[in-house]
């Protein structure tokens, strides 16, 4: 946490703040400014023929908001919900969706050279929804590019 | 400087305007004499030139400028309303909705300027009709030839403005001063945009400013002196004028001179065009408070994004009962907390009845605010019969009945394609021509009738023609040509069973295709879309007499009935309006083609679609049923079955998009929102049905 006010207080007008959420062992990054709410479980409304990765749609509010399995998505083995389980709602050309994800755990600030570009990884097809890495001490969070995350959804499906 | 929200409000009201010219347009072709409509069309286009000004709409500006020159003419009785005359100022109100559909779609008038429709606008007033106008002339009709002559000179000569002397002299006429005031500002000055401003605000109050010098733009970015030039008509005298400039702080000197009265002659140097427009621009410009409607005319459109919203005009009563209905809601929700404060059960269930009582008003209420009248449809219908009996040299009377009647925005926007395509039809294989018309004893004009009204949960739409009706045997003919029917069969046709190869894809029965319609592509398209929304379509026909459309269509398409369907443990909603019937059967009653699951129903062979499968529904073990429950759905004329596992029962649901990141989900025709929260899918019957 220390690291955290410091990095505020150093650089803050160039600082991006992100939200962190668990995803099996890893940890991710989602650019705030995209990311709408965040909320529990509510019953999820299979839609069939989906891609597979799309769990359905929920009622949040009167709206209908599709929801994909992030873990699904990443290829990782499904698990039950725990307590910790949320969806997170963010916009994606003006129109909402939402992801599931282990956990959400908190919100970090990064200043620029604390996110490491994508150049250093292979140029391996299936990291191109990752737009980065940020470090902070020891911690490693995989940065998300949350259109990619979705067109590619379009695309499989 | 943001104009968007200007634009919307210019785009809503220049539709409106347009609405106005085209209606007005068509009463004075039928009655050439009457002043009041003339006055009105000559009120429309001079309000658009103001509205187009304060825009920057210059093309706008330009065309309405010259329509209204046309205009004055007429009013002074110098030119007579001829059908070309008409024709040429319907050209102009195409151009015009041209330019705001762009305005829409793009932000900009566009580049079009409509060369030709101004030349023969010009070419209108420059006309020295046979007999008339050999008087001496106006002065507006100088003013016109001036226009022509200097049409591109752009003088800044002040106060010698023609338009501005115009004004002036009508100012005179009735009794208002005008005058001519140079403001001279204290050296030291620092805001000196500001204290113009004042000063303007000042004359604004007791006047209207006419005309700037530098003008008022510049006068705004600091571009002066420190000296400026307006002219002014106001009641106020001399004196209290000077006095109250000279309170302004800042002010060194204010000359004011009282103008008189002066002829237009002709050889006035008119600074035509820019000046004049820049004059319509201020003073409309002047009429809204603050600074920044004046800022706006230096805006341009461009800078403002395409403007696409669908909007919806709302009778204010409407949002006033919505307003009441939600603080209702909002003395429910207090009174709900009181009572699981205090625990008292009893009350409960009665809160609990009122609160249904006002979503159901609330409901009723958000839905009469979404419906619109059919007149936003029916009133582009005129102008159109009115051109097409041009076109093809018949003499056709329209009459709407019932435009007040109100659909939901959703059906009113699928509307009018299969409005215009049956009302084409009418004219153009219905009426006959008049000569044809007279040889059978029928008045000369055909008669075209088009009425709305409510029958229960729909609207029924019909449109009826006074022509030859529907030649049966004609069509029974092309059928057997077009190898549709055997000849057999086709003597052992009903009526109905022979019109409804009319709707069938390419089928004309004109003899000769003409560019109105008969191209073979129409009624088919017409039958397709109204099943599309919901609704269907009949022919009423008696050869020599006539042909009646009705048009059936839900009041709305975002509430529809549906019979709820359970598919293992999902529920899905089917539209009633696509189903037929609901079965039992037993498993031996399948039978199998090529394959394939079929039922006999009546003698009919009715394919079955298991959902569960279709849909991969994830399924429980696999238990024998004694009976099998069957929905049959109609898809245009055919019949499926879709095999679900249980019933629910019917139901009213809100429909729902599945949003755009489903969109390409095929099945589904959207979502809605259970009683429990819950989401359940609509089906698309269509998609699903062989």
């Amino acid at each position: 946490m220390e690291t955290k006010v410091k990095n505020e207080a150093v650089d803050t007008s160039h600082s991006k703040q992100f939200v962190v959420f668990k995803l099996d062992k890893e940890e991710y990054g989602l650019d705030i400014q995209r990311v709408l709410e965040i909320v529990e479980p509510s019953v999820i409304t299979r839609v069939p023929r989906a891609p597979k990765f799309v769990k359905g749609v929920i009622n949040l509010r009167g709206e209908i908001i599709p929801v994909m399995g992030l873990r699904e998505r990443f290829g990782l083995p499904p698990i039950e919900d725990t307590e910790e389980t949320r969806i997170i709602i963010f916009k994606v050309n003006e129109s909402s969706i939402g992801a599931i994800v282990d956990a959400v755990a908190e919100v970090i600030h990064l200043s620029p050279d604390e996110i490491e570009g994508l150049s250093n990884f292979s140029s391996d097809n299936s990291l191109d929804f990752i737009y980065g890495v940020g470090k902070i001490d020891a911690r490693i969070v995989t940065l998300l590019n949350l259109d990619k995350l979705v067109n590619y959804a379009k695309r499989e499906g | 400087m943001e104009m968007s929200q200007y634009l919307e409000l210019f785009i809503e009201e220049s539709k409106e305007h347009l609405q106005n010219l085209n209606e007005h347009l068509l009463e004075i072709e039928k009655d050439s004499e009457n002043m009041t409509i003339l006055n009105e069309i000559f009120r429309v286009a001079h309000t658009l030139k103001g509205m187009a000004g304060t825009m920057g709409f210059s093309k706008i500006a330009k065309l309405t400028h010259d329509m209204e020159n046309v205009l004055q003419e007429i009013r002074n009785g110098q030119i007579k309303i001829t059908t070309h005359i008409i024709d040429i100022l319907f050209k102009c109100l195409d151009a015009l909705e041209n330019y705001t559909n762009h305005i829409i779609h793009e932000g900009t008038e566009g580049e079009n300027t409509y060369d030709d429709v101004i030349t023969a606008l010009n070419g209108i007033a420059a006309f020295d009709g046979p007999g008339e106008l050999k008087t001496a002339a106006t002065p507006e009709k100088i003013e016109h030839q001036d226009r022509v002559l200097l049409e591109k000179i752009e003088e800044e000569v002040f106060a010698e403005d023609e338009y501005v002397q115009k004004v002036i002299n009508k100012a005179l006429e009735e009794g208002v001063n005008a005058y001519k005031i140079t403001v001279k500002l204290n050296a030291g000055c620092m805001l000196k945009a500001a204290r113009a401003f004042i000063i303007f605000r000042t004359l604004e109050s007791e006047g209207t400013v006419i005309k700037s010098q530098p003008k008022v733009e510049d006068i705004e970015d600091e571009k002066f002196d420190f000296e400026f030039t307006v002219v002014v008509v106001s009641k106020v005298q001399q004196k209290q004028l000077e006095q109250q400039l000279n309170a302004i702080a800042e002010v060194d000197e204010v000359t004011v001179h009282r103008l008189g009265r002066r002829e237009l002659a002709a050889d006035t140097q008119s600074g035509e065009g820019q000046a004049q427009e820049e004059q319509i621009i201020f003073s409309n410009a002047g009429k809204e408070p603050g600074q920044d409607s004046q800022e706006e005319t230096t805006a341009t459109p461009q800078a403002s994004k395409p403007k696409t919203r669908k909007t919806v005009r709302v009778d204010i009563g409407r949002l006033d009962n919505l307003m009441n209905l939600v603080s209702e809601l909002i003395i429910i929700k207090t009174r709900l907390e009181d009572i699981e404060g205090t625990g008292q059960s009893h009350n409960y269930g009665e809160a609990v009845e009122y609160l249904e009582r006002i979503t159901t008003s609330l409901h009723d209420a958000v839905m009469k605010v979404r419906m619109v009248p059919v007149e936003m449809v029916f009133n582009r219908f005129p102008r159109m019969i009115r051109d097409l009996a041009k076109e093809l040299d018949k003499k056709i009377v329209l009459n709407m009945f019932g435009a007040e009647t109100e659909v939901d925005r959703t059906v009113i926007d699928e509307l009018g394609d299969p409005l215009i395509h049956l009302l084409r039809n009418s004219a153009d294989h219905g009426i006959e021509s008049p000569e044809e018309r007279k040889a059978k004893n029928k008045p000369e004009h055909g008669t075209i009738d088009l009425k709305a009204y409510h029958d229960g949960n729909n609207v029924v739409i019909e449109a009826q023609d006074d022509g030859d009706g529907i030649d049966t045997e004609k069509v029974k003919q092309r059928a057997i040509v077009k190898g549709l029917i055997d000849k057999e069969i086709a003597h052992s046709l009903s009526q109905k069973e022979i019109i409804d190869f009319l709707f069938k894809a390419s089928f004309s029965t004109a003899d000769k295709i003409t560019d109105v319609s008969g191209r073979g592509v129409g009624l088919d398209v017409v039958k397709t879309k109204i099943e599309a929304l919901g609704g269907m379509i009949e022919v009423e026909t008696k050869k020599g007499k006539g042909s009646k459309f009705i048009i059936r269509l839900p009041l709305t398409l975002a509430i529809i009935q549906a019979l709820m369907v359970m598919l293992q443990k999902e529920k899905y909603a089917i539209p009633l309006s696509s189903i037929k019937e609901i079965i039992n059967i037993n498993p031996e009653e399948i039978k199998l083609v090529q394959k394939k699951e079929v039922i006999l129903l009546r003698n009919t062979v009715i394919p079955l679609i298991r959902l569960n499968k279709v849909l991969d529904v994830p399924q429980a073990e696999e238990e024998e049923k004694k009976q099998i429950t069957v929905v049959i759905v109609k898809k245009g004329d055919k019949l499926s079955g879709f095999v679900v596992d249980n019933l629910i029962g019917q139901q009213e649901i809100v429909i729902k998009s599945l949003g755009k990141h489903l969109s390409g989900i095929k099945n589904m025709a959207g979502a809605t929102i259970l009683g429990d929260g819950q989401v359940a899918l609509i089906l698309d019957v269509n998609a699903l049905a062989l």
